[in-house]
């Protein structure tokens, strides 16, 4: 793994490429620990309003990921790993393909990797 | 636990035989369809989805994957109906919402198993929390019906101020899985009392317990006044929480749903409750442990219940705070009974943990105990997949869990939704005070003392919507629930819904005949 503040495996940037030729744009959000907690949300990249409160943490295959800030703070140490895995998608998030639903892992990464 | 009602099958052990399978008391069809405008209509499009039932992985049945079209028939349905409802007199409103709390009570153990069957949550939960919980929250607001009251002010001898509280309309109510019968129940109650009618989405993986609620009192409701459509949160969810025919909507789920669903309601400039999540945390002071009795007893229960619901509700009680001085006696004591959990076939009315709700929260269990492990938190119990009978082995079951750690760690801090309890210490009460507001949340709590002027003090000190003092997880209809801070804006439970599901309509009369002389 590289420092980058956010990666992704081959399946979720396969998933990834295919939601920007079939929606269009898209976003990742995400968000604390809450009801189906860790998992990213993806909106339509106009769909939700970034607002003061949110750190954008990097792209993935030219798709941005943000970040609540208070949940920043606490993952300041935690490199984000986009992926996929069966299941349907819940909450608001657009599926990550059939029965397929995006997951966030988390590595923790070194100190020297912290971007402050 | 403290019940409401203790159902007999307490006090005398049965398992109940699976929905569908001979001899259950639960009937489940191959296929069911959206409940609109008193009719079971099917989904426009066609398409039907799965619903999978955690304590085994298999299929329940197939439910529809509606689509805006799907949306559009119902909020037709609902407008149809809207003023019929509105003008409804209040004897018959209540008169309306009692019956649909006889019909919970007459089915209570059929939707009790059907409840578990979709959920996972073990019958003894949902035969004494959640369906008479259900039924008794559609009383408590029949009875608020009788007693909605507009105001009159005398402005001046002539002049009249008549307040009228009006009912929105049509509303969107969307449900959360961790209850889907009862969390639906808070929601349908007060908007029908306040005379709207309502659309209910369902979570998308707890859509049918719900369509066995509709089948009980589809001829107890007048046609359109409550419909329930099916399908995934980003279509169905965003076209009615976005749909500029629906003048409320009331949300129960995560956080960040809950903005982009205050986001929508704001382009629409419609209000919204949004009832959000929790790390709730729970406060044992060092006097629960000066004597050896039934307190002490119900105090150990107290930190047991982050695993009621396996951990899948809002206020789950996940932060334990314990006092120093007793630390070390207190976990034996509460680590003993965690061990003696019985976990499994939920049917089983001697099951206390049943499965988590879906695969994907079980993963997420599963993540998070590895990210404690990764922290250096120190794990005192559980941690793994727990292991159950072959008949239900693919079911999504963990092990009730212990961490013990440091409040700032991420476990301490995101909401884990499973039963995974994140333990600390402190010293005094203002330490604990400290320790218990350090969180982005603010939606229950639970405080545990012999002292009554310390657990009042601590009590206010806490930014918490509901304070429990020497209980825990007693949710009778009436005490306004509702979250600080990041966990939402609410009050379900208390008849104060009714302002929030009606629009204040104002008369000012003049009954002086007098020009005013300015022009």
């Amino acid at each position: 793994m590289t420092g980058e503040r956010v990666t992704a495996t081959p399946e979720a940037r396969e998933a990834i490429q295919r939601l920007k030729r079939e929606v269009g744009p898209i976003m990742f959000y995400q968000p604390g620990g809450c009801f189906d907690g860790s998992l990213p949300i993806c909106f339509k990249l106009v769909e939700f309003i970034i607002g003061e409160n949110d750190i954008f943490l990097g792209k993935v295959d030219g798709t941005p990921v943000y970040i609540d800030s208070r949940q920043y703070e606490e993952w300041k140490n935690t490199q984000l790993v986009l992926d996929v895995a069966p299941g349907e998608s819940v909450g608001f998030s657009i599926a990550a393909g059939d029965n397929l639903h995006f997951v966030t892992k988390s590595n923790f990464m070194k100190a020297d990797f912290v971007i402050r | 636990m403290e019940t409401l009602v203790e159902h007999k099958s307490l006090r005398t052990r049965r398992i109940y035989a699976m929905p569908g399978q001979p001899g259950s008391i639960v009937s489940v069809k191959a296929k069911y369809e959206n409940f609109i405008g008193g009719r079971w209509i099917k989904p426009s499009m066609g398409h039907y989805m799965d619903d999978l039932s955690p304590v085994n992985g298999r299929r329940i049945t197939k439910v529809p994957r509606s689509t805006m079209e799907d949306v559009e028939l119902a909020l037709d349905a609902a407008h149809e109906d809207k003023d019929a409802w509105a003008e409804t007199s209040l004897a018959d409103r209540a008169m309306v919402l009692n019956r649909i709390a006889d019909a919970i009570e007459l089915n209570l153990e059929m939707l009790s198993v059907a409840e578990t069957y979709e959920s996972g949550k073990p019958v003894r939960e949902t035969l004494n929390q959640d369906i008479p919980l259900a039924a008794d929250h559609f009383r408590y607001f029949a009875g608020a019906t009788r007693t909605l009251e507009g105001s009159i002010t005398e402005i001046d001898r002539d002049t009249v101020s008549y307040h009228f509280h009006e009912p929105v309309g049509v509303v969107a109510q969307i449900i959360p899985f961790n209850f889907p019968i009862l969390l639906a129940a808070w929601k349908i109650a007060p908007a029908l009392a306040a005379g709207n009618c309502t659309i209910v989405k369902p979570s998308s993986s707890t859509p049918w317990s719900i369509l066995k609620l509709m089948e009980l009192i589809q001829d107890i409701v007048p046609p359109g006044v409550v419909n329930v459509i099916t399908g995934p949160g980003p279509e169905i969810g965003r076209a009615l929480a976005s749909n500029r025919r629906v003048a409320k909507v009331a949300f129960t789920g995560k956080t960040v749903t809950g903005k982009l669903i205050m986001q929508y309601t704001a382009e629409n400039l419609i209000p919204s409750t949004t009832e959000l999540g929790g790390k709730s945390p729970n406060i044992f002071f060092e006097d629960v442990m000066s004597k050896d009795d039934e307190f002490r007893e119900k105090a150990i229960e107290g930190l047991v219940l982050y695993a009621f619901n396996k951990g899948e509700v809002s206020t789950c009680p996940s932060r334990a705070l314990i006092q120093e001085s007793v630390y070390h006696e207190f976990m034996d004591l509460a680590l003993d009974k965690i061990r003696r959990i019985k976990e499994g076939n939920p049917f089983d009315t001697s099951t206390q943990v049943g499965p988590q709700a879906s695969e994907q929260q079980l993963e997420k269990v599963m993540a998070y105990v590895d990210i404690g492990k990764q922290e250096g938190a120190k794990l005192l119990i559980g941690g793994h997949r727990a292991k159950v009978a072959e008949s239900i082995k693919d079911g999504y079951y963990f092990e009730p869990t212990v961490f013990e750690g440091d409040n700032r760690m991420r476990i301490f801090q995101e909401e884990i939704f499973g039963p995974v309890l994140s333990v600390t210490t402190f010293k005094d009460e203002a330490d604990a005070v400290r320790i218990a507001n350090d969180s982005a949340f603010g939606l229950g709590a639970g405080v545990w003392t012999r002292d009554s002027m310390r657990a009042y003090r601590i009590g206010r000190a806490i930014k918490a919507g509901r304070v429990w003092i020497n209980n825990y997880h007693i949710y009778p209809a009436g005490p306004a629930f509702s979250g600080y801070r990041i966990s939402g804006i609410g009050g379900e439970n208390h008849k104060m819904m009714l302002d929030q599901y009606t629009q204040t309509k104002n008369l000012l009369i003049s009954y002086n005949s007098k020009p005013m002389g300015l022009f």
